[in-house]
């Protein structure tokens, strides 16, 4: 490897890297502002000047690539005169109004003026004024705060592949702006907020709510997909303030979904505080015996068989194992926790898991999108899809009409012929896939709903198997998964084999077998109330509470601890932030007083115990934040009927998919926009 | 200058004339495709010739859409080069070169001429409608200084006198011709021939 040295010390770099980043292999800081690590150089800022032996004059370190022998001082004189001197010039022009910004305490243009500024300015002139620019409901601007880094500009193109951030106008003129001031039409918008490194684009919900030295800090995983992005939610006393990513290469990288960023005020609304009894066609606040009470009596009155259960989408993997165990005491095994009746074959875990994982899609080169939108699916993977496609320019096909996906992709077809004549190599597709060496498809929920979901996933395994694009290198088999608790739960065996009873959970659920319903936290299932009776344990007062008979409330997931496993089969835990609300238990205390009134043999329920028994469960399980060991291919063939349907991608409601985001003023607010938008016309 | 702001009341809709659009397919020939985009600049100034010297919204959205450029970027260039109008202007548009050597030679006088004479602002079109002017930076005709741009041609070694005769002119709708208005022949010596100068030396 090449050798460079920085301050009089010789370390080894790999060729490829700047100057600046084999600084900081030397552990030697160095300022900047325009630079960052996952995105593109722009060398504006000047902040990042070093000297270089031979060089008359500093070098912008972020720009200029380092090479086998090239001599860099860091700490002497002259480089501290073009810090104080660059330094000058970018606060020339920036506001003295610290004490008023929201970025203050976290501020990058705040720290290094302290470490490498000047005490006092030399310009007597008049600072400019920029006027404030709309940016849609979640970003604030004060455009008179910008130095002009460019870093959003950048992330709109690059990352988030709505280029509708430029600068416009020049020199002291120049001014950040989204095309004729519309709102950014990107799920990922806010994260410009974070890149920011000064306070001209602030967070709108946030503004003015906290200091970032006054919030408690967890780190946890978000649940608003089944991503399983890192998130660190900040706590003033019980109340979330705000979330924000978590830097994990191998997940979401440095960004979050506006949706997981912005619908944490959901978490302050519609709670659930205390249990509730249907009276008189009203739902009336009572005790927690009284209800429990009522619950237990309702259970003993009915057949076992006649009680089914549902599991929502935010659902940690203990608590819905407590679920399981509560209704085994129930003697019922009507539990489910899929929305819609999506096959899933749960023989062994490469079958229902995103196995190339999303770090692998960097190394695949050609991808096909089965039935599935993962722009509003699952955002961070469609970044990563984008990253993928701007860096190597492979090829994107789609069988199904997902619409706008930020990358140009091509539409082989809509129908399940199609995947039929691919299967038989038939199609003129099929030729392109069997060429290339590391294809990824992906297969969505909409597809493996329809009939043929069992002959378009089993048929398509076995072409990759024969083929050999399952291997010990590279898995091309994907299913992408829309909730967090999706992949969990099948782990936990809670889907039950379909073949052992004539009808599906959703066959009787409509024919109406059923005589209770316990929702856990289920606020999606699409289902006609009749005369069922119907439990609904939850958070929010949202759809599932609306048709309930009784309510128990029961913490969000920022109020408890608890493991999920996201898409990849990654399993990893979120933490308790903050506290639940009111008289709400955590769901497996609930069922411990349910149990306990329900059998005398007190036989009770235990945190650990139940995550112990979680993580035994698990196959292929490596340890925590770890993905799943591989296992050898299950070489048993399952019979599949084929249907000739359409593939029709159900479009989500992005903003509305669950009930903490529904509950959310912001998220109403970006829907209401993104609709009007529609409406108009007005978008590009 | 301050930035430049889109003009309130925009045309619907722009679309390149036959002609042009021939031109706009001899402009693409310059550049490899994958790089289309590098003509928008001359695209941007045929779309300023054909709608009468200022560009409207829609045919920057024109032009994005015909070199597939995001409409920002294509916005990004407008308002980035001054001589890339983004309001109307009047028939005759006047800019007076205000840089350092036409300063020096007067050209304060010709901005007070202006402001009497067109309109008090810049970017202002007349009473009588057909001439607006504008300050602008260094034309490159110091030698012959000060000196205005009205559209294509170049008026120079002005006075106030001179200047008053041009924009009146301007204003009646009968141009006078460009060029020196103190007798020059381009840009030569006035006054010693250079043959006296060779005597002196």
């Amino acid at each position: 490897m090449p050798k460079i040295t920085i301050n009089g010390k010789e370390i080894e770099f790999e060729k490829g890297m700047t100057v600046l980043q084999a600084c900081e292999l030397a552990d030697v800081e160095i300022p900047r502002f325009c630079y960052h690590e996952k995105l593109s150089i722009a060398g504006n800022c000047r902040m990042c000047l070093v000297e270089m032996e031979k060089s008359p004059k500093p070098i912008a370190s972020c720009a200029m690539p380092a090479t086998e022998g090239m001599n860099i001082k860091t700490n002497t004189a002259l480089v501290e005169k073009a810090r104080k001197g660059v330094m000058e010039f970018l606060l020339a022009n920036h506001p003295l109004d610290c004490p008023v910004c929201d970025q203050g305490g976290e501020c990058d243009l705040q720290d290094q003026s302290l470490y490498y500024g000047v005490d006092k300015s030399r310009f007597v002139e008049n600072k400019r004024f920029v006027k404030e620019k709309y940016m849609g409901p979640l970003i604030k601007t004060q455009m008179t705060r910008c130095i002009h880094c460019t870093r959003c500009v950048r992330f709109a193109t690059e990352v988030a592949g709505v280029p509708e951030i430029g600068a416009i106008g020049r020199g002291e003129n120049m001014e950040i702006t989204t095309y004729l001031e519309k709102s950014m039409e990107s799920e990922l918008s806010a994260n410009v907020i974070d890149l920011c490194p000064v306070g001209a684009l602030t967070s709108k919900p946030y503004a003015f709510e906290a200091r970032p030295w006054e919030l408690k800090k967890t780190e946890s995983i978000d649940v608003t997909d089944a991503l399983g992005s890192n998130i660190r939610v900040d706590t003033y006393n019980w109340e979330v303030k705000r979330i924000l990513p978590r830097l994990n290469n191998e997940i979401n990288e440095e960004w979050i979904s506006d949706k997981t960023r912005y619908s944490c005020d959901g978490l302050l609304k519609q709670r659930l505080d205390t249990p509730y009894i249907k009276k008189e066609n009203k739902l009336q606040k009572s005790s927690w015996d009284e209800a429990i009470n009522l619950l237990v009596g309702k259970i003993r009155s009915v057949k076992p068989d006649e009680i089914a259960g549902h599991i929502g989408d935010m659902i940690n993997m203990e608590n819905a194992l407590a679920f399981k165990k509560l209704f085994k005491i129930i003697k019922s095994d009507n539990l489910e926790f899929r929305e819609k009746n999506f096959y899933i074959n749960p023989n062994e875990k490469m079958n229902y898991i995103f196995n190339s994982s999303i770090a692998g899609i960097e190394n695949s080169d050609l991808i096909l999108l089965i039935g599935s939108n993962p722009r509003h699916e699952a955002t961070i993977l469609n970044a990563r899809i984008r990253k993928t496609f701007v860096q190597k320019k492979i090829p994107i096909f789609s069988i199904g009409d997902p619409g706008e996906l930020t990358y140009d992709y091509e539409i082989i077809g809509n129908s399940t012929d199609d995947i039929k004549k691919i299967i038989n190599q038939e199609h003129k597709f099929s030729q392109k896939l069997l060429s290339a060496k590391k294809p990824l498809i992906i297969i969505g929920e909409s597809a493996l709903e329809l009939k043929s979901g069992p002959y378009i996933f089993e048929q398509l395994k076995k072409f990759l198997v024969d083929n050999n694009f399952i291997n010990n290198d590279w898995n091309g088999l994907n299913i992408l998964t829309q909730n967090a608790s999706t992949t969990g739960l099948i782990d936990l065996k809670i889907l039950k084999n379909q073949k052992e009873k004539n009808s599906s959970f959703f066959d009787d659920l409509k024919s109406k077998k059923f005589k209770i319903l316990y929702l856990l936290g289920s606020d999606n299932l699409e289902f006609q109330k009749d005369n069922e009776f119907v439990i609904y344990q939850g958070s929010h007062g949202d759809r599932g509470a609306e048709i309930a008979d009784i309510v128990l409330p029961s913490p969000a997931f920022t109020e408890q601890n608890g493991l999920y496993e996201n898409l990849e089969g990654r399993v990893q835990e979120a933490n308790k932030a903050s506290y639940p609300i009111g008289d709400s238990l955590e769901d497996w205390k609930i069922f411990n007083r349910v149990i306990k009134k329900l059998d005398n043999q007190n036989q009770s329920l235990n945190f650990d115990e139940l995550r112990k028994e979680v993580l035994q469960s698990i196959p292929n399980f490596s340890g925590l934040n770890q993905l799943p060991t591989k296992s050898e291919i299950e070489k048993k063939e399952i019979e599949t009927n084929f249907f000739s349907e359409k593939i029709l991608i159900k479009k989500l409601d992005y903003y509305f998919t669950n009930s903490i985001s529904r509950s959310s003023k912001t998220m109403s607010e970006c829907r209401q926009i993104r609709q009007k938008v529609k409406k108009d016309g007005t978008n590009n | 200058m301050s930035i430049k702001k889109i003009h309130t009341s925009q045309p619907k809709e722009f679309k390149f004339s036959g002609e042009n659009m021939r031109k706009v397919e001899q402009i693409l020939k310059k550049y490899p495709e994958k790089n289309k985009k590098s003509a928008v600049m001359p695209l941007l100034y045929l779309a300023q010739r054909q709608n009468d010297n200022w560009i409207p919204l829609a045919a920057m959205k024109f032009i994005a859409k015909h070199l597939s450029m995001p409409y920002i970027s294509v916005y990004e260039v407008a308002t980035f080069y001054s001589m890339y109008n983004l309001e109307p202007v009047g028939k005759h548009f006047i800019q007076v070169c205000t840089t350092t050597p036409c300063l020096l030679r007067g050209a304060d006088k010709i901005v007070k001429l202006c402001k009497e004479n067109i309109s008090p602002n810049e970017h202002e079109i007349s009473k009588k409608g057909n001439c607006s002017w504008t300050e602008v930076e260094c034309l490159g005709a110091c030698v012959s200084a000060p000196m205005i741009q009205v559209n294509d041609n170049y008026y120079e070694d002005l006075d106030e006198k001179s200047t008053k005769e041009i924009l009146i002119s301007l204003i009646n709708d009968k141009p006078l011709k460009p060029g020196s208005y103190r007798g020059r022949k381009n840009t030569a010596p006035e006054k010693i021939s250079i043959n006296e100068e060779d005597k002196h030396a």
